[in-house]
């Protein structure tokens, strides 16, 4: 007969929501975020949110890369695709264009999310960050981003990214991190999509 | 025999660091709005059932099929803490098009839907037709309303055919460019009304 102590979960409980909260991390002058745990076959998609990032200087641009080994190395190959509409608050310059010098072309450093990030004190930049099927050992990995924020120049710009880790490892984390900065304030949290 | 100190769940939840809500639902429905011949839609925190403030970090707007009464087009405006949708905002628009026959195609920066600092209206869409069969259909997000430290980002896009029977595709974006909370935003029309149509407002934990 069974017994109260064979009753198990084998799913994680989430109240039966489409988008699960799996981790949030609140930024404190970290020179980088990093989820490396959480990211296996449990979700065919995982959404990341980020809120309010601030660096600690002007004109930095935020970035990710990927990891096939839990973290350990952060050097992933991606083929990417990078536009953005800019305008400013002066009216000028008002344009959407593709940027040739933050794609990346079977390369393995980090991704270009947002240039030239604002540090005045109420400037930051939001946004959100898609992740296909990571735990997938037959198929590249595709992901999409879009970014929106406060430029040092006092722009408004909507940045747009989409690509593929063009590997049939499993990738099972992620990091975030300003260029040569540090990231002050805000919150990037990561969510399961059923 | 068993007690129930004995159910075990046999996963390891995951880590957290700040929040109570790890492993719950994270996208709570606030409000449903339909049109019905409404010159705006508002949402204005602590009206209505509606919380707009710091309980979520993102909220999240679904357009679905607002139908204009007139050939117009669909706007947004923000409250920065009075009574009036007056919030400064500097935004981007840019679109994609291509005509039911084919024979056009375009990506283009709209300079006539952005606004530089400006307290009134931007626009979500050029005019665009009120036939039957037309609506819009989006989403848009807003992220840390409340803030009082940051200006108020959000970003957003349109499906909606023109009225030269064309898809349009718009993509917005912008800063609400206050420290002052947001408090509620506002969907205007050019003339007329949304004659139907619904908004949903979510949170996001």
């Amino acid at each position: 007969m069974a017994t109260y102590k064979s009753i198990r979960y084998n799913t994680p409980l989430s109240n039966g929501s489409s988008q699960v909260l799996l981790q949030k991390i609140t930024a404190s002058s970290d020179s980088t975020i990093s989820f490396t745990s959480g990211i296996d076959s449990t979700y065919k998609e995982y959404l990341f949110i980020y809120v309010n990032l601030h660096p600690s200087a002007d004109n930095k641009t935020f970035l990710f890369n990927v990891s096939a080994d839990g973290g350990s190395n952060y050097n992933v190959t991606k083929t990417t695709t990078h536009f953005r509409a800019i305008h400013g608050e002066g009216g000028s310059p008002a344009t959407v264009n593709y940027n040739t010098s933050d794609d990346i072309a079977q390369g393995t450093g980090f991704q270009n999310l947002y240039g030239g990030s604002g540090a005045d004190n109420d400037q930051a930049i939001c946004g959100e960050f898609h992740l296909f099927n990571p735990s997938d050992t037959t198929f590249v990995k595709h992901f999409y981003g879009v970014s929106q924020g406060a430029h040092s120049d006092n722009y408004s710009i909507n940045n747009f990214v989409n690509g593929y880790a063009n590997t049939t490892s499993a990738i099972n984390a992620i990091q975030f991190k300003f260029a040569s900065d540090n990231i002050d304030t805000g919150t990037i949290s990561m969510y399961g999509i059923n | 025999m068993a007690t129930y100190s004995s159910i075990a769940h046999n996963f390891t939840p995951p880590s957290a660091t700040t929040s109570a809500q790890i492993g719950a639902g994270a996208m709570t429905l606030i409000k449903t709005v339909t049109a019905s011949d409404s010159s705006d839609i508002s949402f204005v925190h602590g009206t209505s059932d509606v919380v707009f403030d710091n309980t979520y970090k993102t909220y999240l707007f679904k357009f679905i099929n607002l139908h204009l009464s007139s050939d117009t087009y669909l706007s947004l405006t923000g409250r920065d803490g009075g009574s009036d949708f007056d919030a400064t905002k500097t935004s981007t628009y840019f679109r994609v098009e291509h005509k039911e026959d084919d024979s056009s195609t375009a990506l283009t920066y709209k300079t006539n839907l952005d606004v530089a600092q400006a307290t009134g209206e931007t626009k979500l869409s050029g005019n665009t037709s009120d036939a039957d069969d037309n609506a819009y259909s989006g989403e848009l997000y807003v992220f840390n309303p409340s803030s009082t430290t940051f200006i108020k980002h959000y970003f957003g896009k349109i499906n909606v055919i023109s009225g030269a029977d064309a898809l349009e595709a718009g993509y917005f974006a912008g800063y609400f460019n206050h420290t002052a909370a947001l408090d509620g935003i506002k969907i205007n029309v050019g003339t007329g009304n949304i004659a139907s149509g619904t908004i949903k407002m979510y949170g996001i934990a």
